[in-house]
């Protein structure tokens, strides 16, 4: 029987939830205008006052919020409450520029960690289950996020963090925990470890993990659900809305059910800005319409993506999105073609390899080279130079056939590929352009 | 009888063989015969050792790829044309090599040492048998 956290809000009708979105939207509108001069200022450049959004219809007309308004807004430009009613911050990572600080009040955390006890509800969690959370603490929103959201759901909760994998199979084994929580590369790489230490997916307790904060594809949900014998589910966020939890999956595993009574999402062509219908390919906007701190209006997330709302054999009935395919600046543009790093995993994934790739750009003589590292996998080696070459010559014709163009395979040995607890170094660009 | 030998897959990068014999040196592991087959992307270093076992640990352990393969070794005589008569043999065993290398220095002097990969090693130890070629064995190298 599908359990839900909040059942009233997760599969409340169709009406309702325009009704909330409108009333909350209305209510975000106000504060923003009365408490965040750089939002009275932009609308004021579109000669919008607050009467003129009373639906969510009319989210159109405001303007956008990109990650360079972020920027130039650091640290307390978007601030919208006084700093003594501000309990905590996070950060971004900040590797593509400076830092993104986010406020949050006591409010803000609150409907945080509802979404994320959502997320492990969905995941099949009760407050039976113990919850292992292995996303990185401190500033990142994955260790607190899914912390939170495991306290409010009543799991015996692991703060583990991430890192020293060997005490966190102990820690599964030992205090039999049930949940994982944690980015996916982490978990292949847990599972990794376990086939090392002779470890198969009986000999631990797990039977759920949520992985998100990074790309990963279908495949490699099955590479990891068959390794550490447990049903592994997607959860999407974002620092600048909270964290993880402005999505998440349900038993269905197919697509996202978004927060949608916290935060609007729209799809624009990210070109022309211009809203697109449902099911359609875009970048993905959101609007978080009951945060205190940290009011985020059309924020442009470019994750590219898109919306469906077809009914879920899960019961939930909000807006579903995709796994993102891309980001807008994460998609590479190769010799005029766009790849991304999505497309390359699958193929890895679909010739037998570990998911620890690395992608290594260049331009030599005004033409991009494209190289791509793989790791060679001990059951993948023999002592015949062909049959290697013949691997190498597989995913390069692999690769060619998803990407339409080729890419030079160079195998490296296991563990090679620098591989940080956290995040992957997927992409090197070397190109100077 | 085979013998076994240890297959490294090498990256083609500066200093991947010297990182290799430094691993084997901190272990004591005696190299009795190397050989290197390489493309232009990667390489296999081919290795006959002392101590297999620790060899293969400390490979491993230093994140190479490493495998044991079966070999055929024979002893031939150090003079002009023994190399010859011996593939004369395999040739009339219809024995197929892939490759091979030699090495000096066994225990018997006055002798060259041949390791042979084949397909189908057992097969093939079999068939040269019968010929009266008889292959030595691990103890030789130890």
């Amino acid at each position: 029987m599908e359990r839900y956290f909040q059942p009233e809000i997760e599969c409340a009708s169709r009406d309702e939830i325009v009704s909330i979105q409108n009333k909350k939207l209305r209510d975000q509108i106000n504060h923003v205008w009365n408490n965040v001069p750089y939002y009275r200022s932009k609308m004021e450049e579109k000669g919008l006052s607050p009467d003129d959004i009373q639906t969510i219809d009319d989210l159109k007309k405001l303007p956008f919020l990109s990650k360079y308004d972020l920027r130039d807004s650091y640290p307390y430009g978007l601030l919208g409450v006084p700093l003594k009613d501000v309990v905590r911050i996070h950060s971004t990572s900040g590797t593509t520029g400076k830092r993104v600080v986010a406020f949050y009040t006591q409010h803000d955390i609150d409907l945080w960690e509802d979404c994320c006890a959502r997320a492990l509800v969905a995941a099949g969690a009760t407050n039976e289950d113990v919850c292992q959370v292995a996303y990185g603490f401190g500033l990142f929103t994955g260790g607190a996020g899914l912390n939170g959201g495991s306290h409010k759901l009543g799991c015996m909760t692991i703060p583990i963090s991430s890192g020293n994998t060997d005490r966190q199979i102990m820690f599964i084994q030992d205090l039999n925990a049930t949940i994982i929580c944690c980015t996916p590369s982490y978990a292949a790489y847990l599972g990794e470890r376990m086939k090392e230490l002779g470890l198969g997916p009986d000999d631990i307790p797990l039977k759920a993990g949520i992985f998100g904060a990074e790309a990963w594809s279908e495949e490699m949900r099955q590479d990891i659900q068959k390794t550490l014998g447990i049903k592994a589910f997607d959860i999407y966020g974002l620092t600048e809305l909270s964290g993880p939890g402005v999505a998440f999956e349900c038993s269905a595993q197919q697509g996202m059910h978004i927060n949608e009574d916290h935060f609007i999402a729209e799809i624009i062509d990210p070109d022309t800005e211009e809203v697109l219908p449902d099911g359609t390919w875009g970048e993905l906007v959101f609007s978080a319409i009951d945060k205190e701190a940290f009011p985020v209006i059309r924020y442009r997330t470019r994750d590219i993506c898109r919306l469906t709302r077809e009914k879920c054999s899960c019961g939930r009935t909000h807006v579903k999105m995709d796994k993102p395919r891309g980001r807008t600046d994460d998609m590479l543009i190769i010799r005029g073609v766009n790849v991304f790093p999505s497309q390359i995993e699958t193929v890895l994934l679909n010739n037998g390899y570990g998911a620890n790739y690395q992608i290594i750009v260049d331009r030599v003589n005004n033409t991009d080279t494209f190289e791509v590292r793989v790791e060679l996998t001990p059951e993948m080696f023999t002592d015949d130079l062909g049959d290697i070459t013949a691997k190498q010559k597989k995913l390069e014709s692999g690769l060619q056939a998803m990407l339409g163009i080729k890419a030079k395979v160079t195998l490296v040995a296991p563990k090679s590929i620098v591989r940080s607890e956290g995040k992957a170094v997927r992409v090197i660009d070397n190109r100077k352009i | 009888m085979s013998i076994k030998q240890i297959s490294v897959f090498l990256e083609n990068k500066p200093g991947t063989l010297m990182e290799m014999t430094s691993l084997l040196a901190e272990k004591n592991v005696d190299l009795r015969a190397l050989s290197l087959a390489e493309t232009k992307d990667f390489g296999i270093a081919r290795l006959i050792t002392d101590d297999d076992a620790a060899a293969m640990d400390v490979l491993r352990e230093g994140g190479f790829v490493a495998k044991l393969t079966s070999v055929l070794a024979f002893a031939v005589p150090d003079e002009p044309g023994g190399l010859l008569k011996l593939l004369q043999r395999i040739g009339e065993a219809k024995v197929n090599i892939e490759y091979m290398y030699s090495f000096l220095g066994g225990k018997e002097e006055d002798h060259a040492y041949m390791i042979f990969r084949v397909a189908h090693t057992a097969e093939a130890e079999e068939r040269l048998r019968e010929l009266g070629l008889i292959p030595i064995t691990s103890e030789t190298f130890e």
